[in-house]
């Protein structure tokens, strides 16, 4: 299959023989320590149809949940007849220590489903010779739902012969509801849709946000996207379109949200569902929306427009409730952990009580997080507006930056004012970035200020990434002592007005 | 992989892209069209035709974008946009219209 996308590297190909196969031995285990499935906690959800296993991932915060759809009193019984029991099948030998250690894991779930559904043996088997050959058989190709220009990641098994069920084993992005909030009774028919028409794997949620399907061959996986939208759903975004948006809990559930996350994500996601759909960019666009500064939703971090709740003006500070903290915790405690660990040092403590300097603060949330009573986030409330955080591709990893400081977000006006900046940036940027370049690296490529007079923005002290940090600075005035020999000079005052300019553009 | 068309045959590649791209004719996009399921008419053809002579001028098909804008400025702009296009071609103006149209197979992760 050509046209497909795929790692090279030559000296570990399996026919080049390369490969040291004691080398690295038992690392497998280690490498995902994460991800698996809380097994333990089976019994508390397992209702009378529905397994649901719960996959966490506690360094990106994001839920995974895996589900199994096996009735129970067969299930064992399966298990002992099943070929993946008999192991002279499905060799699983590099892959089974991760059933092993108090976490979850994938491989017990998975193994679990293969006694009612081979091709996830096979799909074991095939990892378990990816790590012994330290090679991906995978092949990436593109498959479309009439009318659909993403959606669904087409991967073909290079193990064909030997694991006929995996020949073809897509994915199918699925957009879920803001807030990730279902009814049970929607995931038992997402459950019944998924099982009649795939290997039954379905993960909530991917990186990305979306539901994930997988295990579909080409003609179910058409059959599975028609039926999953008669029942309400629509495909996610995939290729280099306008991705599923993600969002935190928001006001939903969630005292500090200072933004109705869920409502700005539906109204972007119904806006631009057409971008979404089909894809129109150089290359992918994300939008993630938290609530607040604490950033539920690792906006900052995995999005290219970050939508990140904020205030302005002085920080409500109920003094009754911070002496009551004081008292109770002591105020070594909150010098420590409140007053010391503040990034700006705009916050002290004097008998009893909490000062605040609002015009230093950043609103990073700390303080407020620790003494969640007696500290609020101030009344007049909107969203940070940052761009271009991204992982690898033309340059390094980038986390976003910020590019309006505080933009209200609570009317439809106010939506209107975002969308209008949002087309501005997609006209700007499609028209003149490379094929394949995100949004960060494309103002990377031809500068901050080029970017905002593109896009129609004035320069801004916030849009300041990180000062500057170079060691080539001139300091006119010490120089010629100092290349002399001479020394004991007061260090130089850094001239404040020359030198934010100058790292504005940096 | 080939198929046969009043006596000529046609190499393809495993997705049904011809190999020799100047063996393309209307006849051709007809017979490729109908194994698509696509009925051609007069707009079908404005999409090829623009195709074809910006593959020609340039030696690679052209980004969706700069796609969408040429429609849109030759049939109105209420067509210059995607959505018109997956009307058109529901399998995808970069992989069923450039297939139809005789140019290479896109390439490119998705």
């Amino acid at each position: 299959m050509g046209g497909g996308f795929r790692r090279v590297y030559p000296e570990n190909r399996p026919d080049h023989g390369g490969i040291n196969k004691d080398e690295g031995l038992g690392e497998s285990g280690a490498r995902r320590p994460h991800v698996a499935s809380l097994q333990q906690f089976g019994g508390l959800l397992e209702s009378k149809r529905v397994y649901l296993h719960l996959l966490v991932n506690p360094y990106s915060c994001a839920i995974n949940f895996a589900f199994r759809y096996i009735k129970r009193i067969g299930w064992q019984n399966q298990m002992k007849g099943s070929g993946m029991s008999s192991e002279n099948k499905i060799n699983t030998s590099m892959i089974d220590d991760l059933e092993s250690g108090p976490w979850p894991s994938f491989v017990k779930d998975l193994k679990s489903l293969a006694t009612k559904k081979p091709a996830v043996g096979q799909l074991l088997g095939q990892l378990n010779q990816s790590y012994e050959d330290r090679w991906n058989y995978w092949q990436g190709t593109v498959l479309n739902v009439d009318g659909y220009g993403g959606g669904v990641i087409a991967r073909y098994s290079e193990l064909a012969e030997k694991y006929p069920d995996i020949a073809q084993f897509h994915t199918i992005r699925i957009i879920p509801p803001a807030g990730w909030v279902y009814s049970t009774a929607t995931l038992r028919e997402l459950c019944d849709i998924w099982e009649k028409h795939s290997a039954g794997i379905i993960q909530l949620h991917g990186m990305t946000g979306d539901i994930l399907l997988l295990g579909s061959d080409n003609k179910s996986t058409f059959d599975a996207a028609e039926e999953l939208m008669e029942h309400g759903w629509d495909l996610g975004g995939s290729g280099a379109a306008l991705r599923t948006l993600a969002c935190c809990v928001g006001q939903a559930r969630c005292e500090m949200a200072l933004i109705d996350t869920m409502a700005i994500q539906t109204h972007i996601t119904n806006t631009y569902i057409s971008e979404l759909h089909r894809p129109e960019f150089p290359y992918k666009y994300k939008f993630k929306i938290s609530g607040c500064a604490n950033d539920c939703a690792c906006a900052m971090q995995r999005s290219d427009m970050p939508i990140i709740g904020t205030w302005r003006g002085p920080m409500q500070i109920d003094q009754a409730e911070v002496g009551k903290f004081v008292d109770g915790h002591g105020a070594d405690f909150v010098i420590d952990n409140v007053i010391t660990r503040c990034p700006t040092n705009c916050i002290s403590l004097k008998d009893n009580q909490i000062e605040v300097d609002d015009d230093n603060c950043v609103r990073c949330m700390h303080c407020i997080n620790v003494m969640h009573k007696a500290l609020k986030p101030g009344k007049d409330r909107g969203a940070t507006i940052l761009i271009g955080g991204k992982r690898t591709l033309k340059i390094g990893d980038t986390m976003s930056s910020v590019l309006v400081p505080f933009m209200k977000l609570q009317t439809e006006e106010d939506w209107e004012k975002l969308t209008d900046l949002v087309e501005r940036i997609w006209e700007f940027w499609g028209e003149h970035a490379l094929e394949h370049e995100r949004v960060g690296e494309f103002i990377n490529r031809i500068g901050l200020g080029a970017f905002l007079d593109g896009v129609g923005l004035e320069p801004h002290p916030e849009m300041i990434t990180a000062p500057r940090s170079n060691p080539y600075i001139k300091f006119e005035e010490l120089a010629p002592g100092m290349l002399e020999g001479e020394s004991g000079h007061d260090p130089a005052v850094v001239n404040e007005e020359v030198e934010s300019m100058e790292s504005t553009n940096s | 992989m080939s198929f046969e068309l009043n006596g000529a045959t046609y190499e393809t590649d495993e997705d049904g892209y011809l190999l020799n791209l100047d063996q393309w004719s209307k006849e051709v996009a007809d017979y490729l069209a109908a194994e698509e399921d696509v009925e051609m008419t007069e707009a079908h053809w404005e999409v090829i035709n623009f195709l074809r002579e910006y593959y020609e001028e340039y030696k690679i098909a052209p980004m969706i974008r700069i796609l969408t804008k040429a429609i849109g400025k030759k049939l109105g702009k209420e067509k210059g946009n995607t959505k018109y296009l997956y009307e058109l071609y529901p399998g995808g103006p970069a992989k069923q219209a450039c297939k139809i149209a005789g140019l290479p197979k896109p390439t490119g992760c998705v």
